[in-house]
C-alpha cells in the first residue's frame, strides 16, 4: 500500500499500538488514575533484525553491567537483573519518581540463533543484546535458474 | 506485584509547549532532593550521552533537555516495539537562590546527577542568642 509509505513508521502496527495507549492514557487521565500507567514488565524491549543478527534493546538507567544477567535458553532470551538507588542521607526528598528494585524479563526470538555468538553491550543506559541468527534461519537467496522469458 | 519490583514507565510529554524539532519527547523521572548546602536533582536520561544534555537555569526555572541518538542500526527491521525512544524535556521552578557558578553536573549509565548549591546567604544560619 502506497499509503503507508509517508509515515516515518517502519512498521505501521507501531503506531497503532502507540495510538491505542494514547487512548489507553487518555481515559486514564480522565478517570484520575494518573498518567504513567505503561501496563507491562519491567524493562520494556525493542526487537529489531536485519539478515544476519536479531537485536534486543533495553532501556535501563542508572544498572550497571554487573547487576545484569543475560541467558539464552533455546529461542529464550532472559534478562535479569537490579537496579540500585542509594538513598541519601541527612536530606529532604522533593520528588521521588525513580524506582529500585530486581527484574526479570523473557522474550522468545522470533527464530533459531547461535547462543555461542551472544553478545551484550551496555552503554549509557541503553543495553543491546546482539544475538546472531542461526544458519538455518538465514534467508538465502534462491535464484530460478533459466528465467529468461519474463513476464508475458 | 510485590514492593521490590520495578515498575517504570516512559511518560510522553502532552505539548503543552510548541516544540520546534520533529520526534518524540519524554519526561524524564527524577529524584530531587535538599541538603542544607544544596539541592541534587538525579534523572534518568537513558541513551543519552554526557555531551547532549542541557541545562539552563534563568530566573529560577531550571530547564534540562537532552538529545537522544538514533538506537537502531540502518539496515534495521524492527519486529516489536515496546518504547520509543526522543527528546528528553523537563523543567522546574526552584526556590531557593542558586550559585551558578557552582553547579556541578555528571552522568553515568544513563543517569544525570546534578548538584546546585544554594548560595551563602539562602543556607539557614543558626542565630546565637546571648544572654543579656
Amino acid at each position: 500500500m502506497a499509503y503507508w509509505r509517508f509515515l516515518p513508521e517502519r512498521d505501521p502496527m507501531s503506531e497503532w499500538s502507540r495510538l491505542a495507549r494514547e487512548l489507553d492514557r487518555s481515559v486514564r487521565g480522565l478517570f484520575g488514575q494518573g498518567t504513567s500507567a505503561w501496563p507491562g514488565v519491567y524493562p520494556p524491549l525493542n526487537l529489531t533484525e536485519d539478515k544476519d543478527n536479531y537485536y534486543v534493546r533495553a532501556e535501563v538507567p542508572g544498572v550497571s553491567g554487573g547487576d545484569l544477567d543475560i541467558s539464552v535458553e533455546g529461542e529464550k532470551l532472559i534478562l535479569s537483573g537490579e537496579r540500585k538507588i542509594p538513598a541519601a542521607e541527612g536530606v529532604s526528598y522533593h520528588r521521588r519518581e525513580r524506582t529500585a528494585g530486581t527484574f526479570r524479563r523473557s522474550l522468545n526470538l522470533p527464530g533459531m540463533i547461535n547462543p555461542e555468538k551472544v553478545q551484550a553491550e551496555l552503554k549509557d543506559g541503553v543495553l543491546k543484546v546482539t544475538l546472531p541468527k542461526a544458519e538455518e534461519a538465514k534467508p538465502r537467496q534462491i535464484k530460478v535458474a533459466g528465467a529468461q522469458g519474463g513476464l508475458r | 506485584m510485590t514492593d521490590k519490583d520495578i515498575t517504570l514507565h516512559k511518560v510522553e510529554a502532552p505539548e503543552a509547549e510548541e516544540q520546534t524539532k520533529p520526534g518524540l519527547v519524554f519526561i524524564p523521572a527524577v529524584d530531587i532532593y535538599e541538603s542544607t548546602a544544596s539541592l541534587t536533582l538525579m534523572a534518568d536520561l537513558p541513551g543519552v550521552k554526557p555531551d547532549a544534555v542541557e541545562i539552563d537555569l534563568k530566573d529560577g526555572i531550571l530547564s534540562l533537555s537532552a538529545e537522544t541518538g538514533e538506537q537502531g542500526g540502518q539496515e534495521e527491521q524492527a519486529l516489536s516495539t515496546e518504547y520509543r525512544s526522543g527528546r528528553y524535556f523537563r523543567r522546574f521552578t526552584l526556590s531557593d537562590l542558586i550559585d551558578q557558578a557552582k553547579i556541578q553536573a555528571k552522568m553515568k549509565d544513563g543517569v544525570l546527577e546534578l548538584i546546585l548549591p544554594k548560595v551563602e546567604k539562602a543556607q539557614p544560619r543558626k542565630i546565637q542568642v546571648k544572654g543579656a
